[in-house]
């Protein structure tokens, strides 16, 4: 009897093992399988696959309109990969990606780099500057912002509001939000303190200013709720009215970068994005449509 | 019998390959980190990388002494928070407490031990976040060491606890029963007899709750802000310290890996090998001192 069960318990451990094997040599397989084509021409008709890498703030419109783009193009695969703004524009340069998405502008040094790259902007995202509901001031300049991400307003009272320690929110190093702010309203010179308090995204950012008196920082649009006051920047308050009017100036561009013209399926896929079923997508998204 | 031996020789393979499947792991997960850090100790260098206090990868700079000493600073604060109420619990629930009230305490340290961790961040960013903000010593915004040790103190508790509780409990009874008939009182029999019995239980207990407050990830990067600075005290009194804020090693790699790529990608790797190198430097000091402790009482 006891020969029977140990013999079973063996056996059952062995199975599990194979499987796991099974498991894990089939991975491998499938992965090199979907390497090989990566590098197969992808471009000939609509029945091929797309490749989509880049931004994190770009892929769940990208992957929306994937879905809309495939249901009209049924042998059509389309594949979305995250990985960053700089990944996005990298993958596109050298090829091993059809479409590099950015949430930010292409910088100078990465357009040097590779001359062909074409960008594609399908729609722009506002980034607003909030405070905790407590402090009060409804306007600041760019330049204050400025100033005070980089430290040197600490104190609310030094613009006009209570005299209140300013506490910096901010977003990590490398995040594409935070790249398209210290862009737009950081001097060239300033860095953001590094006493900023640093979230690692926009949700953790909103609720670390909601309950930190005296806070201040900066969130993608789609981010705005009651539990954090919006400010106006040089009079004009973070709406889509305002950026779409082009007086609310804190926009960044989402963009899909090509190398050189696009053709076939890639050419479709832009097509697709900015016609009008495509920007109403993006416009259902709460991101400003281009056209 | 030949069927009989037959089963010995495939469990006793089973056993073995698992065995060194754990040992692989261990040392493909330190080979892979080291070759994608190898870049970093290369073109930083090794001192620069480990003593520079700047962090800004945007402009090229890479030192992680900052994240070295937020890491150290969390892990003191846990151990001197979070050690004496494990210890304290197991010493009740193995020699104190009555059966009835153990099945009530046992269990709910146990339930401690299933909390996920982001659910004890989130408790300290909304709970205890405020609370030490209300300290109301300038510059402080709760985010910081002070808040960050609470939770993890919090969450090596139960690891601690029940390993430390087995330890004392497997003190055989007849020493318990020989101190007391020697006339030793209860407690004098606990700190004389029953505790220097249980030490190596007890120390082994301690490194494994360093082990955990060390390499915890996601509770931290919620409560200690996050900010690249090497902590220092807000005024006049050291204590402050614990009301800086501060970066963990492992919430480093964690805030920032998704975004990056090359020297920064590999900086973080590097940062990596640095924990890495901690976490067996530290177990390997406590197994020393377990082992010389052993050797003394053998003497």
């Amino acid at each position: 009897m006891k020969v029977t069960v140990s013999k079973k318990f063996a056996c059952t451990i062995l199975a599990v093992t194979a499987l796991f094997l099974i498991a894990s040599c089939g991975n491998g397989e499938v992965d090199q399988q979907a390497a090989g084509s990566d590098q197969g021409d992808t471009e000939a008709s609509l029945s091929g696959e797309l490749n989509i890498v880049g931004s994190t703030t770009v892929q769940p419109l990208a992957e929306l309109l994937a879905e809309g783009f495939e249901a009209m193009n049924p042998d059509l695969r389309i594949y979305v990969q995250g990985g960053g703004s700089s990944m996005g524009v990298r993958c596109a340069a050298d090829g091993s990606a059809d479409l590099g998405m950015a949430s930010r502008d292409v910088k100078q040094s990465e357009m040097e780099e590779t001359p062909e790259l074409v960008v594609h902007t399908i729609a722009r995202d506002g980034i607003a500057i909030v405070t905790e509901p407590g402090v009060g001031v409804g306007e600041l300049t760019p330049e204050q912002v400025c100033d005070i991400f980089a430290g040197t307003i600490t104190n609310w009272s030094e613009i006009g509001g209570p005299d209140m320690v300013i506490t910096v929110v901010a977003r990590e190093e490398g995040s594409g939000t935070r790249a398209a702010f210290e862009d737009m309203i950081m001097a060239d010179d300033a860095l953001i303190t590094s006493g900023a308090i640093l979230q690692s995204s926009n949700g953790a950012v909103r609720t670390t200013v909601a309950v930190t008196p005296g806070s201040i920082a900066f969130l993608s649009f789609g981010y705005l709720d009651e539990t954090t006051v919006p400010i106006a920047i040089g009079g004009y308050l973070p709406t889509e009215e305002n950026a779409a009017a082009g007086t609310y100036r804190i926009v960044r561009p989402l963009s899909m970068i090509t190398l050189g013209t696009p053709e076939g399926a890639t050419a479709a896929w832009l097509e697709f994005i900015m016609s009008a079923d495509g920007q109403a997508i993006i416009a259902s998204e709460g991101y400003l449509p281009i056209s | 019998m030949n069927r009989k031996q037959a089963t010995e020789t495939v469990v006793k393979t089973v056993f073995m390959v698992s065995a060194l499947t754990s040992i692989l792991i261990v040392l493909l997960i330190g080979v892979f980190t080291l070759r994608e850090a190898l870049p970093a100790f290369r073109e930083i260098g090794v001192g620069k990388l480990l003593t520079g206090t700047v962090w800004r990868p945007g402009q090229g700079q890479y030192g992680i002494l900052a994240m070295i000493a937020g890491s150290g600073l969390v892990t003191l604060g846990s151990v001197i928070l979070g050690v004496p109420l494990a210890l304290g619990c197991a010493i009740f629930l193995s020699e104190i407490a009555p059966p009835g009230v153990k099945a009530i305490v046992r269990p709910s340290i146990e339930l401690l031990a299933g909390i996920p961790s982001v659910v004890y961040g989130l408790f300290g960013m909304v709970i205890l976040v405020p609370f030490v903000r209300s300290l109301g010593v300038p510059g402080n915004t709760g985010f910081g060491l002070l808040s960050a040790s609470i939770v993890l103190a919090m969450m090596i508790l139960p690891t601690i606890a029940s390993v430390a509780e087995y330890a004392i409990r497997s003190v055989p009874q007849g020493f318990r029963e020989a101190s007391l008939a020697m006339g030793a009182t209860r407690w004098e029999t606990m700190r004389r007899v029953i505790l220097p019995s249980a030490r190596s239980g007890i120390m082994s207990a301690i490194v494994l709750g360093l082990g955990r407050a060390l390499g915890e990830t996601i509770a931290m990067i919620m409560v200690i802000g996050n900010s690249v600075i090497v902590p220092a005290a807000l005024n006049d009194n050291p204590l402050t310290i614990f009301l800086s804020r501060a970066r963990t090693l492992t919430g480093n790699i964690a805030v920032e890996i998704n975004y990056a790529t090359g020297l920064h990608e590999s900086a973080l790797f590097a940062t990596g090998v640095v924990l890495f190198a901690l976490i067996m430097i530290m177990n390997s000091s406590a197994r020393m001192l377990i082992g010389r402790k052993k050797w003394e009482k053998k003497r």
